[in-house]
């Protein structure tokens, strides 16, 4: 019996919701007396792979074939269930990203597996069946969903829980290689189009965002001043991105991304209903705004009551200090 | 080409969200039911764009009781051509996808195009478990997708940028915002929505493979904590040693 996260590779590096996913499995392998196993698919360092061990992986299945290095759900699920069976799994684990969540999806049918989508905490078992909770209707309530299938799968939320790393533990890697054929690759990629020199906004663990408060596209020089401070991404109301005041990619909210850094700084953002549900899950909130009464206060954990023009040149003054400091 | 677009009926973005029956159940009190935002807008519209430019038929199916037909009437008042409603409480995802997949199969479908998530549950499931009930391939956080000869040009989102991709159908596809842009119904398509076939079906099986065992509530409203605006290092000093975040 086993535990098998799948953990994805992005830029030679395991990404962090992946991690997370790892380090989850690990948690739940140890209640259940068993084994963290990982699977990972497409070329990559063994000596990065041998880093899962950190976070409590005792193997890692790797499948090095360049064939793998592009997402193709309908390939990544037959060679995830190949190395379920392989390591004997009896939970599978993955991110809620978007590859994680079709990969758990399809693995659902053909696993006949019940499956948990973004999981906030680690489940309780009681015999054969697991609780676990995630969040619902746009972060406004929760559920506690109940699996009794044979196999479970979970997909964990990003940022619900932080990692505890043991420095200097290592994982073995082992050589998997999976049975495919020329008609398991159903995606050709054309080509890809990154956008260099900033953090992607799903992955960042901080947030500097700012909406119409601050008038114009001319004033967000010390969003990104303060952004680049902190080794932050930005992210920007819809409003903003509509009128290209910013670019598109960076409109979070229910209609543009959803994001869960562990911190979010809203500028100059009402908190509309629409934007708090694209990042109500982060971790903890701040809101800078001049009129007391805006929305934003009420789902945030620190406030200040003030122009954004004086705030954050001060702000990124004093997280200069404290930078220094530290 | 045939198109097949699943449509979910959610509570409105700005609803009160209360539970009843020992936190079992969502409470529909004055609450108002919507068509999933992302289904709505891009992929009921998407779909009715590539028959505009390419014909073919664009069926909505939904799986739910009668109370949904003013969703199912916006669909088809948008342009989709007919509607399956199969008769039965969308409970579960897996269950959902089946019925989903089943009437794919009956109908010959080439493409079917979901929502990115429902505002409901916030999963993205039943995208996925269709395409691997009917083995077809899947693409998600699809924000451009065009068609010809048989072969789907798709841009997805991956972290950090975007990747053109190919892929051939038959395909299920993730709509993300981008795809299209949403429409109002006209008088027109309102009344011609009511002329057309809604066909209602049985649940062909009954396969659930998850519980809700029960909803909570957020235990509290968040406390906030102020910070004077002129005293803007003690935002970065709780952030470092109470929130823990820097
Ligand atoms: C169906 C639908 C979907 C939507 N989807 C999204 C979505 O995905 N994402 C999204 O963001 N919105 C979305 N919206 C729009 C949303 O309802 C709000 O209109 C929008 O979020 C407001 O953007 P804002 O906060 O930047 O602007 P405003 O609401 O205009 O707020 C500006 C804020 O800045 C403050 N301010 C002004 N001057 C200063 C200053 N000098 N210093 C500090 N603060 C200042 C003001 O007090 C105010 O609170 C959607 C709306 C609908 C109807």
């Amino acid at each position: 019996m086993a535990v098998l996260s799948f953990v994805e590779i992005a830029d030679g590096k395991i990404k962090k919701a992946s991690v997370e996913a790892a380090y989850y499995g690990s948690k739940v392998a140890e209640s259940l007396g068993t084994e963290s196993v990982a699977v990972v698919l497409g070329t990559a360092d063994a000596a990065t792979l041998a880093t899962l061990g950190e976070v409590g992986v005792k193997k890692v299945l790797h499948a090095n074939d360049a064939r793998f290095n592009n997402f193709d759900s309908k390939l990544y699920t037959k060679l995830i269930a190949e190395a379920a069976t392989t390591a004997g799994a009896k939970v599978i684990v993955a991110s809620f990203n978007p590859n994680g969540k079709l990969v758990s999806s399809r693995l659902s049918v053909r696993l006949k597996a019940g499956y948990v989508p973004g999981a906030v905490e680690l489940p309780v078992f009681t015999g054969n069946e697991l609780v676990v909770k995630k969040n619902v209707y746009s972060g406004k309530a929760a559920a506690h969903y109940k699996v009794a299938t044979d196999v479970k799968i979970i997909s964990v939320n990003p940022n619900s829980l932080s990692p505890v790393r043991t420095a200097g533990a290592t994982a073995a890697v082992e050589a998997f290689a999976p049975s495919v054929a020329d008609s398991d690759f159903t995606i050709v990629v054309k080509s890809v189009d990154k956008i260099t020199g900033t953090i992607p906004l799903t992955e960042a663990e901080l947030v500097v965002s700012a909406g119409r408060g601050l008038k114009g596209p001319e004033n967000w020089g010390m969003i990104e001043e303060l952004a680049k401070e902190m080794g932050a991404a930005t992210a920007c109301s819809r409003p903003v991105s509509d009128v290209d005041w910013r670019p598109h990619h960076e409109h979070v909210g229910q209609t543009g991304l959803t994001i869960r850094p562990n911190l979010y700084i809203a500028i100059g953002i009402s908190g509309a209903i629409q934007h708090l549900a694209g990042v109500n899950g982060s971790k903890v909130i701040v809101v800078i705004n001049t009129d007391s009464e805006a929305p934003f206060f009420k789902a945030a954990d620190y406030g200040i009551v003030g122009d954004a023009f004086q705030v954050v040149p001060k702000l990124i003054e004093e997280y200069k200090k404290f930078k220094a400091a530290h | 080409m045939k198109i097949l677009v699943p449509i979910a009926k959610v509570p409105d973005t700005t609803s009160r969200i209360a539970f009843i029956d020992n936190n079992t159940k969502f409470n529909p009190d004055g609450v108002t039911f919507i068509m999933n935002p992302t289904d709505e807008w891009y992929a009921v519209v998407r779909a009715i764009e590539l028959k505009e430019k390419q014909g073919g038929e664009v069926v909505v199916i939904h799986i739910g009781l009668a109370d949904s037909d003013s969703v199912i009437r916006k669909a088809l008042a948008l342009g989709a051509d007919r509607a399956i409603r199969v008769d039965a409480d969308p409970t579960d995802a897996y269950f959902v996808a089946a019925q989903i997949a089943a009437q794919a199969k009956e109908g010959a479908f080439d493409l079917i195009i979901t929502g990115k998530e429902t505002i409901d549950y916030n999963s993205f499931e039943v995208g996925g478990m269709i395409a691997e009930l009917l083995d077809w391939p899947a693409v998600a956080q699809v924000s451009k997708l065009e068609i010809e000869n048989g072969v789907a040009t798709l841009k997805r989102e991956v972290e950090g940028g975007t990747e053109t991709v190919e892929v051939k159908l038959p395909m299920v596809v993730g709509a993300e915002k981008d795809m299209a842009i949403a429409r109002i119904p006209n008088m027109k398509g309102i009344m011609s929505a009511k002329g057309k076939p809604v066909a209602v079906v049985p649940a062909t099986d009954d396969v659930k493979l998850t519980v809700i065992a029960n909803y909570a509530l957020p235990d509290k409203a968040k406390q906030i904590k102020y910070i004077s605006p002129d005293n803007v290092g003690e935002l970065v000093r709780l952030l470092h040693e109470e929130a823990k975040v820097i």
